[in-house]
């Protein structure tokens, strides 16, 4: 039997708390799409080095000088997140391999709409300069307007969508 | 002082507190619910609140936090990162994001989770966010211009909105606390049988609601520290009652000829006006860096004179009282500010009050002095400042 969710607002609380002890300790805040981004700026370089030295996206972060992108910050910090969620899973015994879609979707739909979006978050964090994480929930945390804006961007969006695709949910 | 890096904590070490930080963002995402797409969906449909409550609940707590920890002076609040502002890029971004919700029902840091307990959509929704990064890399160039434009900085958002810091942290949070309110009533209607919130208690939910909530009218009144220290040394009464030491400007000019090694001149005037004509071997330092980690060495020694130079004295008086506030020693203001310095040393022309017999004195003084700075000032152009303030500025984002 799986056991409860924590309370909602006890939980959001705790991650308030480890946000701002992120804060505090190291002056920045939590993310998450800048690691899946220096996931792909090392396959890049990997695979294809000159390519990445020329190109406009990944020279930012990649060439002579500078550390392999994946010693930083947020790389380490979601390797953390995997820790944790799986630890968390583990006391409250919700770890299945399973796949989680609406009442009137199947497994391959839900599979094709997963990576759609994922795709879109991944495009659409480069160009907010972070996700919902980094952009919205770390930028509102220090009152920054790009927190703020990325934030109702979002959600106003998924507002404005949702009635399209209620049958995946519904 | 937080925050501590890169200070105490080296950027090694900060990938171990990355780690562990990591390892608390995690387990509270997937405690809060965040690995099931069903629920973080359902904030869309109305029968399934735990995102906003989640969400608003996080930033809520770290905002109050962040300032009342700058308001004890526990937290350099100038110190830490805020995410800059590129407007269009950041609506653009936000909508395409907002889209990828809907359609796949998690975010990326709710579907790492989400993958890390087993869920096999949550690991597509990961394959496709790498794939949505390599497209966007890959097509760079034909967004480039779009990408860059309508950079704002490091704007903050109760700027943005013409108030103050307190009163917007007042009104989000009431704005967070009505949110809760108004989505749980919805929540119990649209979903009757499986609601979170059927299971709240709403008493104590009230009570907490009401402590927030004054905890947000304490936000109104309280100011940030910087501004209420500084604006309370500014204060004429104040001023009139707290004098400072005073160099007359003589002699001032008799210690930077000499070339003397115990002193050392805090330029507090803006960096244009100093760029244009400024004393040799000064600092320029704007009044909040004082509260900085950057100029501790130099302020401590005890054994330097600091000399504040601005271009009125009240200014300089000002900035020496809240040097003392913070602790440091052996500080001086100059007599009369900039204002008169330039009148009597570098005016060729100024009147030498007549009537004793150190005028002649006085006069060939002066003049010596003058064209010494001159040339110091003119040596120091062509040398290029010596005093490069080190910037390390704290990155994050994404």
């Amino acid at each position: 039997m799986k056991t409860k969710y924590m309370n909602p607002y006890l939980a959001g609380f705790f991650l308030g708390v480890v946000l701002l002890a992120t804060i505090f300790i190291t002056g920045r805040g939590l993310g998450a799409s800048g690691a899946i981004k220096s996931v792909v700026v090392a396959t890049v370089d990997g695979v294809a080095p000159s390519h990445a030295e020329n190109s406009q996206f990944y020279s930012t972060y990649v060439g002579p000088g500078k550390d392999n992108p994946l010693k930083s910050w947020l790389v380490f910090e979601m390797a953390g997140v995997v820790i944790g969620a799986f630890i968390s899973g583990l006391v409250s015994d919700r770890l299945k391999i399973v796949t989680e879609a609406g009442p009137r979707v199947g497994t391959r739909l839900r599979w094709m709409f997963a990576a759609l979006g994922g795709a879109l978050f991944g495009i659409g964090a480069q160009f907010a300069r972070g996700c919902t994480s980094g952009a919205a929930l770390s930028g509102m945390a220090v009152l920054s307007t790009a927190g703020f804006v990325t934030m109702m961007a979002i959600f106003g969006t998924g507002y404005a969508v949702a009635y399209v695709a209620r049958k995946l949910w519904l | 002082m937080g925050p501590f890096v890169p200070e105490v904590i080296s950027d090694q070490l900060n990938l171990v507190v990355a780690l562990i930080l990591g390892i608390g963002f995690g387990f509270a995402l997937e405690q809060a619910g965040f690995s099931s797409s069903r629920r973080l969906a359902g904030v869309f449909y109305g029968y399934d609140f735990t995102v906003l409550r989640v969400f608003f609940t996080a930033a809520v707590t770290a905002m109050s936090g962040v300032l009342l920890l700058g308001y004890f002076g526990l937290l350099d609040t100038d110190a830490i990162f805020v995410n800059p502002t590129w407007l269009r890029p950041a609506v653009a971004g936000g909508a395409i994001m907002g889209v990828g919700f809907v359609l796949g029902g998690y975010c990326p840091g709710t579907s790492v989770c989400a993958a890390a307990i087993g869920k096999i959509d949550a690991m597509f929704f990961v394959g496709g966010g790498l794939f949505g990064v390599l497209a966007f890399g890959e097509m760079y160039p034909l967004y480039h211009g779009f990408y860059e434009s309508t950079p704002l900085g490091s704007i903050k958002i109760f700027d943005s909105l013409g108030m103050s810091q307190g009163m917007f942290a007042f009104l989000l949070i009431v704005i967070a606390v009505g949110a809760f309110a108004g989505t749980t009533v919805i929540e119990k209607r649209v979903n009757k049988k499986s609601a979170p919130s059927l299971g709240f208690s709403t008493r104590n939910h009230l009570i907490a609601g009401a402590g927030v909530v004054a905890l947000g009218i304490v936000f109104i009144f309280l100011p940030d520290r910087k501004t209420h220290i500084i604006d309370r040394v500014s204060n004429p009464a104040y001023l009139s009652t707290h004098p400072v030491k005073l160099m007359t400007a003589d002699e001032l000019a008799f210690r930077i000829v000499d070339h003397e090694p115990r002193m050392r001149i805090i330029d507090i005037r803006t960096p244009a006006a100093c760029a244009k004509l400024a004393l040799p071997g000064s600092s320029n330092i704007q009044v909040r860096d004082l509260f900085g980690k950057d100029w501790i060495t130099m302020l401590s020694q005890r054994h330097v004179k600091k000399v504040l130079v601005a271009d009125s004295e009240p200014e300089e008086h000002a900035a020496c009282l809240l040097l003392e506030k913070l602790g440091y020693e052996n500080i001086a203001a100059l007599h009369g500010g900039l204002d008169a310095f330039n009148a009597t040393i570098m005016n060729p022309s100024a009147v030498i009050p007549a009537g004793t017999r150190w005028d002649t004195d006085v006069f060939r003084f002066r003049e010596t002095a003058r064209k010494d700075i001159l040339a110091m000032i003119e040596k120091n152009k062509n040398g290029g400042s010596k005093e490069i303030k080190k910037v390390k500025k704290i990155q994050g984002g994404c």
